[in-house]
């Protein structure tokens, strides 16, 4: 296995864990929306809050790359792309794509932010 | 020869004490989430206004309902095989991996239960 296979694989398992404490924030906004008009209130000063998007910030890193590498590991369950140079370009891609997520919907969270703040 | 006890053969587990079932699990819901997750963030981010009505008469919606049920039941069992893999590889000592293991899929049936009873109550129609 070489080291771009080790380091993309950890990082999926990390960005992965992310995600799971990232249910959190979902559920409790779920629960606030049918919860009524006080109780959604109180919530949206927590869920605007700044740490909360710093917390949303770690989500979309965490989405971008979780979803690449995914991606990445469901061709490799077909048998495909197995060979160490082919790994090793996948590595690359799965960061670039990843980059590329992480702007496209950062820019769309920052226009929804600015729109409804 | 085998040493393999007729009952071992039949259920065809060794050391690891289960099958693919636990693997397979792991990339269903893995191609789920990918269309699932993808909807949300594009439904979620193209919502005019954050506010409680907005996001009511989104989640109102059928198909938003449906696929917001879909989207937490999914994604709380992926979380759940994913942080079930890391703490069975990084949790050593026998006592304290199990009782993690049964907290953690406690929670993850608690998020998955009270997200879907969170959607249903308002796509059912609670009163605002």
């Amino acid at each position: 296995m070489s080291r771009y296979t080790l380091a993309t694989s950890i990082f999926n398992r990390f960005t992965g864990v992310a995600l799971s404490l990232g249910l959190l924030p979902l559920v409790y906004w779920l629960i606030a929306v049918s919860g009524g008009r006080a109780a959604y209130a109180q919530a949206l000063r927590v869920l605007t809050s700044a740490p909360a998007k710093l917390v949303y910030a770690a989500i979309i890193v965490s989405f971008a790359y979780h979803l690449s590498a995914g991606i990445r590991h469901l061709v490799w369950d077909t048998g495909r792309g197995l060979e160490r140079a082919q790994s090793r370009r996948s590595a690359y891609l799965v960061v670039a794509a990843s980059l590329a997520l992480m702007l496209v919907i950062a820019y769309f969270a920052w226009a929804a932010a600015v729109r409804a703040p | 020869m085998s040493l393999r006890t007729p009952l071992g053969r039949v259920l065809g587990l060794g050391a690891a004490k289960e099958g693919v079932q636990h693997w397979w699990l792991q990339r269903l819901t893995s191609i789920a989430l990918v269309p699932l997750t993808i909807w949300f963030l594009v439904s979620l981010l193209a919502l005019p206004a954050f506010d409680q009505a907005t996001v009511r008469i989104w989640l109102s919606q059928g198909w938003s309902a449906l696929l917001l049920c879909l989207l937490v039941l999914v994604a709380s069992w992926h979380s759940q095989l994913g942080v079930r893999v890391v703490i069975e590889d990084y949790v050593h000592g026998a006592g304290g991996r199990t009782l993690l293991l049964v907290l953690v899929s406690f929670l993850h049936v608690f998020l998955a239960a009270a997200g879907l009873f969170a959607v249903l109550r308002v796509a059912l129609g609670s009163p605002p």
